[in-house]
C-alpha cells in the first residue's frame, strides 16, 4: 500500500527512540510467584497444609530470602527488557527475557485501543494500554505506563491511525471529545435489579439448599452447590453495577469514546468505521420502561457493550453516530416469518423478524428478550443459505449474514424464495455497500 | 464489471453446466474422481467390516450369527446411494462479482462470497486425493464463520479457479 514511499522512508527515516514501561511494572511482575504458590495451595490443599506444618521459622525466613529477591529479579529483568517505540505506521513491542519477541502492529488496522486502570494502578497513578487489532494477542499490551503518558501515547497513536504527518502526530494532542451519554448511577441499578439473570441465579439457590440439605445433611455439598449460585448471582448485579458504573459515551474525531468503572476504570476508544454489528436488547422486565442494552462487535476486540442501559430514542441516536446513514428500522419495518414457520419453531417464530434498508440487515429474534441486530452492508463478508429437510417442506428458509468480527446474524425462516432473493441482493448490497466506506486512515 | 465473463471455464467442467437458463449463474458441477475416491473408500472400510462381522460370529458362534454381516452391507449400498445424491449436489459458479457455492441434499446450503471479501484463497490435497488426483479450494474471508470450500477438482481447475478469485479478489479488494 505504501510501495511507492518506500525507498525515501528508508533513506531518511528519523531514528526510532525507544522507551520502557514505567518503572512500578516490576511490582505488578513480582506477584507471579506468589500467585504460583497461592494455586498451588488452592489446588491442593491437603498436601499444602502439611508442609506448612513442616516448616520452620527459620526455613520460612531463608524461603523468604530466596524466594523475594528472585522475584524482583524476575520482575526487573522482563521490565528492561521489554521496549516499545512509535514509528510511523507501526507500534513495535520488543519483549521476551528467554524467548525474544517483537510485535509490530500496524497503525492503520487498529480496531480499538482501551486505557485501563485497575483499582491498585489507579492507586499508583499508572495505566495499561491496549491496542485491538485483528490477530494479536493478550501480549501486545502496554501495561504499565504512567496515566498522563498513557493518554498521551493515546491521542499520538490515534493521530497517526488518522493519517497525520508522524511530525505533527505528538502535537496534535487528545481529540476534543463531546459526550454524548452519561448513564446515571440510579437507572443502572434499576436496571440491573430488572435483569432475570440475577433473580434465576437467587432462584436456583433458593431452591437448591432447602433440598441438598434435606438430601444430605452435609454442609460441605450445601456449601459447594450454593457458593457458585451466588457468586454468580453477585456478578451478574454487584459485579455489572461496579464495572457498569458511570458509562458515559462521547465522540470525537478520534471514534467513540467509552469510559466507565467503579473501582477498575476503562478508557475505550473505537474509532470510526471498525463497529460490525450492534446489537438493541431489551429485556422482558424493561419493556415498560422503554430501555434497551446496546452492544456491539469490534472485530478483534473483547469489548462488547456500548450502553449498559439507556432509553429507546437515546439509544437510536447513538447507533445513528456509531453507524453513520443508518436508522434504526422501526419495530413496523419488521418482516415476520410467515404463518407457516410455525411448524417448525413453534412459539418462538413470532419473536422473528427481518428489515433490509438500503444501510442495513437487521434481523430480530426472541419473544421475551427482543434482540434487535444490525449489519451495515458495508460490513458482510459472506452470506449463507441454509435449508434443513423440514424447513424445505414447511417451504421456509434460514439467511446468515457472516461479519468479521466472527459473529453472523441470521434471519431465521424466511419464506423459501424470498431467502433466494435476499441471497442474490444481499451480496450485491455487500459489495455496493463497501464503495461509500470511510478510509482506514479515516482523516486523509 | 471490467474482468472479463465469469464463464470461460473451459477445462475441468466435466459433470457439465446445469441449466444454465435465463439469469441462473452458470453451474459448474464437481468431476466424477470425487465420488470414485469416496466410494472406493466406503466399499474398502465397510467391505472389510462386513467380512469382519461375517467371520468373527460366524466362526465364533455358528453359521447362523454371520447374519450381522447383513447390517453393514446394507450400509454400504445405502452409502453408495447416497454418496453419489450427495456429489450430485455440489456446485459452484464464478459469477461477475462473487462466487456461490451450493451443496447438500437433506440441509441444503448456499454460500455467496463477495471476491472482494476474499482475504486468502487456499488449494490442499491429501495424499488420498492425490492419488485420486483430486484438491480442494478454500476461500478464507475475515468472518471465520464462512464456510466455502469446494472439494475434488482436478488439480488444474483448482489452480485455474485459485488464481481467477486471487485475481479478482486483488482488482474488487475491501477489508473488513
Amino acid at each position: 500500500m505504501t510501495a511507492p514511499g518506500v525507498h525515501e522512508d528508508v533513506r531518511d527515516r528519523p531514528p526510532v527512540t525507544e522507551r520502557r514501561l514505567h518503572p512500578v511494572t516490576p511490582l505488578r511482575r513480582a506477584w507471579a510467584p506468589v500467585a504460583v504458590l497461592i494455586g498451588w495451595a488452592l489446588h491442593d490443599p491437603d498436601q499444602a497444609q502439611r508442609q506448612l506444618t513442616r516448616l520452620t521459622t527459620t526455613s520460612l525466613l531463608i524461603g523468604l530470602a530466596v524466594l523475594l529477591p528472585a522475584a524482583a529479579l524476575y520482575g526487573f529483568l522482563t521490565w528492561w527488557f521489554t521496549h516499545f517505540a512509535v514509528t510511523a505506521s507501526e507500534l513495535r513491542i520488543r519483549t521476551g527475557l528467554l524467548f525474544r519477541r517483537t510485535a509490530h502492529i500496524r497503525l492503520e488496522r487498529i480496531q480499538a485501543i482501551d486505557v485501563t486502570q485497575p483499582l491498585l494502578a489507579r492507586v499508583a497513578g499508572v495505566a495499561k494500554l491496549r491496542l485491538d487489532v485483528i490477530g494479536t494477542d493478550k501480549k501486545d499490551e502496554l501495561a504499565f505506563l504512567g496515566a498522563g503518558e498513557a493518554r498521551a501515547l493515546r491521542a499520538e497513536l490515534l493521530a497517526r491511525a488518522a493519517g497525520f504527518a508522524p511530525e505533527t502526530a505528538h502535537e496534535v494532542g487528545e481529540a476534543p471529545s463531546r459526550e454524548m451519554l452519561r448513564v446515571p448511577p440510579g437507572v443502572l441499578a434499576v436496571s440491573l435489579l430488572l435483569t432475570g439473570a440475577t433473580w434465576g441465579w437467587l432462584l436456583g439457590a433458593a431452591v437448591m439448599v432447602p433440598l441438598l440439605w434435606t438430601a444430605t445433611h452435609s454442609l460441605w455439598t450445601v456449601l459447594a452447590a450454593a457458593v457458585p449460585l451466588f457468586g454468580a448471582a453477585g456478578a451478574s448485579s454487584v459485579g455489572r453495577f461496579v464495572a457498569e458504573y458511570d458509562w458515559t459515551l462521547g465522540e470525537s474525531p478520534d471514534g467513540l469514546r467509552i469510559d466507565h468503572g467503579l473501582l477498575d476504570r476503562a478508557h475505550e476508544t473505537v474509532p470510526p468505521g471498525r463497529v460490525q454489528t450492534v446489537r438493541l436488547i431489551e429485556p422482558l422486565l424493561w419493556r415498560r420502561r422503554g430501555w434497551v442494552r446496546v452492544e456491539l462487535d469490534v472485530a478483534g476486540s473483547s469489548n462488547s457493550l456500548l450502553l449498559p442501559v439507556a432509553p429507546r430514542e437515546l439509544a437510536e441516536s447513538v447507533v445513528a453516530r456509531v453507524l453513520p446513514g443508518v436508522s434504526v428500522p422501526p419495530r413496523e419495518a419488521l418482516v415476520p416469518p410467515p404463518r407457516r414457520a410455525r411448524w417448525c419453531v413453534p412459539v418462538w417464530w413470532r419473536g422473528y423478524g427481518l428489515a433490509v434498508t438500503d444501510a442495513v440487515f437487521a434481523a430480530r429474534h426472541g419473544l421475551l428478550r427482543r434482540s434487535l441486530s444490525l449489519v451495515p452492508h458495508a460490513k458482510v463478508q459472506s452470506v449463507r443459505l441454509v435449508q434443513g429437510p423440514w424447513q424445505r417442506a414447511r417451504g421456509v428458509a434460514d439467511v446468515h449474514v457472516d461479519t468479521g468480527a466472527n459473529k453472523s446474524v441470521t434471519a431465521r425462516l424466511r419464506d423459501a424464495g424470498e431467502a433466494a432473493a435476499l441471497l442474490r441482493s444481499q451480496a450485491e448490497r455487500s459489495r455496493t455497500g463497501r464503495r461509500d466506506a470511510r478510509p482506514d486512515r479515516w482523516m486523509t | 464489471m471490467e474482468t472479463g465473463s465469469p464463464h470461460d471455464t473451459g477445462t475441468a467442467a466435466t459433470g457439465g453446466p446445469a441449466a444454465p437458463g435465463g439469469e441462473e449463474p452458470g453451474w459448474i458441477a464437481l468431476p466424477p474422481g470425487l465420488l470414485r475416491m469416496r466410494r472406493l473408500l466406503l466399499v474398502v472400510w465397510l467391505g472389510l467390516l462386513t467380512l469382519a462381522t461375517a467371520l468373527v460370529p460366524g466362526l465364533l458362534a455358528g453359521p447362523g450369527w454371520a447374519a450381522f454381516a447383513l447390517l453393514p452391507l446394507a450400509l454400504l449400498v445405502w452409502g453408495w446411494v447416497m454418496l453419489e445424491r450427495n456429489w450430485r449436489s455440489w456446485r459452484y459458479a464464478e459469477r461477475a462479482d462473487d462466487l456461490l457455492i451450493s451443496r447438500g441434499v437433506l440441509w441444503r446450503e448456499e454460500t455467496v462470497v463477495p471476491y472482494g471479501r476474499m482475504q486468502l484463497v487456499e488449494v490442499t490435497s491429501g495424499p488420498v486425493e492425490r492419488h485420486f488426483g483430486l484438491a480442494s479450494v478454500q476461500l478464507h474471508t475475515a468472518a471465520a464463520a464462512t464456510d466455502a470450500t469446494v472439494p475434488g477438482l482436478d488439480p488444474a481447475e483448482a489452480e485455474r479457479l485459485r488464481d481467477r478469485l486471487t485475481e479478482l479478489g486483488e482488482a474488487r479488494s475491501a477489508g473488513l
